[in-house]
C-alpha cells in the first residue's frame, strides 16, 4: 500500500490577501474621494490641496480603520507608515522633476552644432542653432583630467594610509579628510587665487581652476577608496605576507589589484563630484568663447560657466542654451554615476 | 662531483630574523603618509594663504569685520583702500547664511529621517536598492543644476507657499514682512538648499539606523511591538546623536554653498530677518557676487570673508563628525 503524500504548497501567510488589498485600494480610493470633494466645497485649490487633503484623509481613513481590526497601537502603526511614505515622497520628487524638467527645456537646444562649434562668433540674441559648446566639453575635459593625475595619487594613497599602515596619524587624517569634504568650493577657489594665481601667474588659467577642482575631488576620492580597501578581506593580506611578501609586493601586487575595480569607482565618482563644480572655475578660468586646448594660457571655457554665462545674459535664447548644456552636464553626470554604480555591482558579484 | 661538495664556505649565513621593516616597506610607508598627510597640508595651505592675503582687512577691521553690516570701500587716488574710512562687516552676509541654513535643515531633516526610516524598515529589497541608488545620484548632481531648476521652476511654487505661510503663520515673527516682496527670498534660498542636503544627511540617518543592534530590534518584535513601536523604542534612543550629527553635516553644506544660493537668492547688504522678504545674503555667494568688480584691496576684504566662511564651516563640520562618530562607536 502507497500512500502518496501530498507535499503542501509553500504559502506566503504574511502578504497581503485580495481582500486586504481590495481594502487598501478603497482607502486610496475614498480618500481621492474626500480630496476632490473637499477641494470643489472649500475654498482650498491647487496641487497642493489636492496633495494635503488626500494624504491626511487617507491617514485618517487608515487610523480608523486600523482601530478597529486591531487598536490603537496597530493605528498608531498606520500612522506612523503614512508619515514616512510621504517623507519618501517629497525626497524623491524634486530628483524627478529636475529630470523631467532639464529634458523638457534642454532638448529643444540640442543640435550637432552643439558639438561642434563654439561661441567665439555667437551674441547672445542669435538663434539657438548658431554656436555651440565644443570649447566648454574641451575645457571641462582638460580641467578635469588634470585635476584627476594630481588628485588619484594623492587620494588613493590616503586610503592605502588608512587601511593599510593604520599609523599614528591614521585617526588625525581620518578626521581631516571629512573636514576637507566640508570645504566650500568658493573657499577652495579663493585659495588657489590667493597662492597661485596671484602670487604666481598673475593670470587666470584653465590649470588654476583644476587646481581648485584637485582640492575638491580629494577628499571624495579618498573616502571611497577607504570604503573599498576595508571590503579587501584580511585573508588575502595574510596570504600575501605568509608567501614572503614585503607590505609594499603584498599591497602593490595583492590588495590593489584585488580592489581594482572599486578603486575606478571611486574615481569616477571624483570626477561626477567636480565636473559640475561652477563658483571655483568663475573665480579661476577666466571663461572664454574659443576653443583653448592650453590650460596654462588663456582662459578656458567650461560646462558650468557656460551655463552660468548663458542663464546670466538672459535673453531667451541663452536661456534655452544653459538648459541644453545642463541636459548634456547632466548626461555626463549621469553616464559616469550608472558606470561607478555598475562597476561596484560587478565587484559584489563576483 | 665537485659540485655537490659542501665546503663550509658556500652555506649561505641564516638571514637575520627581523621585524624591522626592509629598505623598499620603508620607501613605502614614506610615500603613503606622505600622500596622507597631503589632506593636513592643503587645509593648512588654505588657513595660511587666506589669513595672509586677509590680514590687512582683518587687522584694519578688527572684530568690527563680523560685527559690522557696512560694506563701503574708499580709495585714495592711487587707488589704495583708505583703511580710515573704508568699512568692511560682514554680520548681514553671516546672519543670511545662518538663516539660510537654518532654514534647510528644518526642512530637510524631518524628510531625510523619514526617507532612512522608510529605507531602513519599510521598503521592500528591489525598491529600496532603486531609491538608495536615486538619491545617491542626487547627491551628485551639480549646484548650477538645482540653482537653475530652483530659479526656473521651483520658485513660483516656492512663493506660493510663502504667501500661504504668510497668511496663516503671519503672527510669528519671522513669518512676517512689511512690503509684499515674496520672490528671491532666503525662505526659497532655504528650499533649494534643503533639497540639496536632502541626500547627505538622508545617506548619514540611514548609515546610523542600520547600526542599530538586530537583537534589539528582534527584541521588541518578538515582545509584540509594532513597526513604529519598535522604531520608537529601539531605534529612535539609538540614533538620535547620530541624526544630529549627520543634521550639522547637512548645515555645513548648506553654509557653504555658492552658486545655487546666488541664483535664486536677491542679496541684499542688510540684515534681514523676515525669511519671506525678498532680500538676504550668504557669504559665499557675496564672495561671488563682489568678486567681479573688486578691486585689489576689496579682495583682501573677500579672502578675509572666505576665511571666516572656512573657519565656521570647518568647526560646525568637525564638530558633526565628531558626534557621527561617538554614536557609531557605541555599538552593543
Amino acid at each position: 500500500m502507497s500512500t502518496v503524500i501530498a507535499t503542501p504548497k509553500p504559502g506566503k501567510p504574511w502578504t497581503a490577501t485580495p481582500q486586504q488589498r481590495l481594502i487598501t485600494a478603497s482607502i486610496y480610493l475614498g480618500a481621492v474621494l474626500v480630496s476632490f470633494t473637499l477641494v470643489a466645497i472649500t475654498p482650498m485649490k491647487g496641487k497642493l490641496a489636492y496633495f494635503v487633503v488626500f494624504f491626511f484623509s487617507s491617514l485618517l481613513i487608515d487610523f480608523i480603520l486600523s482601530y478597529i481590526q486591531r487598536g490603537m497601537a496597530s493605528a498608531k502603526d498606520a500612522i506612523a507608515r503614512g508619515f514616512v511614505s510621504v517623507g519618501m515622497t517629497l525626497a524623491v520628487l524634486p530628483i524627478f522633476s529636475i529630470l523631467f524638467e532639464v529634458v523638457k527645456r534642454g532638448y529643444k537646444g540640442l543640435n550637432i552644432n552643439l558639438f561642434t562649434k563654439d561661441m567665439s562668433l555667437t551674441s547672445v540674441n542669435d538663434p539657438i542653432g548658431n554656436g555651440g559648446l565644443i570649447h566648454a566639453i574641451t575645457g571641462t575635459i582638460i580641467m578635469v583630467a588634470m585635476a584627476l593625475i594630481v588628485a588619484m595619487p594623492i587620494g588613493i594613497l590616503t586610503a592605502i594610509y588608512l587601511t593599510e599602515i593604520r599609523g599614528k596619524f591614521a585617526a588625525p587624517i581620518k578626521f581631516l579628510v571629512q573636514a576637507m569634504s566640508g570645504v566650500p568650493s568658493i573657499v577652495a577657489g579663493l585659495f588657489i587665487l590667493s597662492a597661485y594665481v596671484y602670487p604666481i601667474t598673475g593670470a587666470l588659467s584653465g590649470f588654476a581652476g583644476s587646481l581648485a577642482l584637485m582640492i575638491l575631488m580629494i577628499p571624495t576620492i579618498a573616502r571611497t577608496s577607504e570604503e573599498v580597501l576595508l571590503l579587501i578581506p584580511n585573508d588575502l593580506r595574510e596570504a600575501g605576507v605568509a608567501l614572503g611578501g614585503t607590505q609594499w609586493r603584498t599591497v602593490a601586487l595583492v590588495v590593489v589589484p584585488a580592489a581594482k575595480s572599486g578603486l575606478v569607482t571611486a574615481l569616477i565618482l571624483g570626477i561626477a563630484r567636480v565636473a559640475g563644480e561652477t563658483a571655483p572655475l568663475v573665480l579661476l578660468t577666466g571663461g572664454g568663447e574659443k576653443v583653448n586646448l592650453n590650460p596654462f594660457d588663456g582662459p578656458m571655457g567650461s560646462l558650468p560657466i557656460y551655463i552660468w554665462k548663458c542663464f546670466g545674459q538672459g535673453t531667451e535664447e541663452s536661456i534655452a542654451r544653459a538648459w541644453s548644456g545642463i541636459l548634456v552636464l547632466l548626461v555626463i553626470v549621469l553616464a559616469l554615476f550608472i558606470s561607478a554604480r555598475f562597476l561596484s555591482e560587478r565587484k559584489v558579484a563576483k | 662531483m665537485t659540485l655537490l661538495e659542501n665546503k663550509p664556505a658556500d652555506i649561505p649565513a641564516p638571514r637575520e630574523i627581523t621585524t624591522k621593516p626592509r629598505v623598499s616597506d620603508k620607501i613605502f610607508r614614506g610615500v603613503v603618509t606622505a600622500g596622507g598627510l597631503s589632506s593636513l597640508v592643503i587645509l593648512g595651505f588654505i588657513l595660511i594663504f587666506l589669513a595672509y592675503q586677509g590680514y590687512d582687512v582683518l587687522k584694519a577691521q578688527g572684530f568690527g569685520f563680523i560685527t559690522g553690516s557696512a560694506w563701503n570701500v574708499f580709495t585714495d587716488e592711487s587707488g589704495n583702500i583708505d583703511y580710515t574710512q573704508t568699512k568692511f562687516g560682514i554680520a548681514a552676509m553671516l546672519i543670511g547664511t545662518i538663516l539660510c541654513a537654518t532654514i534647510a535643515v528644518v526642512i530637510a531633516v524631518p524628510i531625510s529621517v523619514l526617507t532612512a526610516l522608510y529605507l531602513s524598515f519599510y521598503a521592500p529589497a528591489t525598491v529600496k536598492k532603486f531609491m538608495i541608488a536615486i538619491i545617491d545620484l542626487m547627491a551628485a548632481f551639480p549646484s548650477v543644476l538645482f540653482g537653475i531648476w530652483g530659479f526656473f521652476v521651483l520658485m513660483p511654487s516656492a512663493e506660493y507657499w510663502a504667501k500661504l505661510l504668510h497668511k496663516y503663520l503671519g503672527f510669528l515673527p519671522f513669518f512676517d514682512m512689511q512690503v509684499p516682496v515674496y520672490t528671491r527670498s532666503p525662505f526659497i534660498a532655504g528650499v533649494v538648499l534643503a533639497i540639496m542636503i536632502i541626500p547627505i544627511v538622508t545617506s548619514i540617518s540611514r548609515e546610523i539606523f542600520g547600526q542599530t543592534p538586530l537583537d534589539r530590534i528582534q527584541a521588541a518584535y518578538a515582545l509584540g511591538a509594532t513597526r513604529w513601536s519598535m522604531i520608537k523604542a529601539v531605534v529612535i534612543p539609538y540614533g538620535r546623536s547620530g541624526v544630529v550629527g549627520g543634521a550639522m553635516l547637512g548645515l555645513g553644506r548648506a553654509m557653504g554653498e555658492t552658486v545655487a544660493v546666488y541664483t535664486v537668492l536677491n542679496i541684499v547688504y542688510q540684515i534681514n530677518w523676515q525669511v519671506l522678504l525678498g532680500a538676504g545674503g550668504n557669504v559665499a555667494s557675496m564672495i561671488l557676487l563682489k568678486f567681479g568688480e573688486a578691486g585689489t584691496g576689496e579682495i583682501k576684504a573677500l579672502m578675509a570673508a572666505g576665511l571666516v566662511l572656512f573657519l565656521l564651516t570647518l568647526v560646525v563640520n568637525s564638530i558633526a563628525d565628531l558626534i557621527v562618530k561617538s554614536t557609531g562607536a557605541k555599538g552593543r
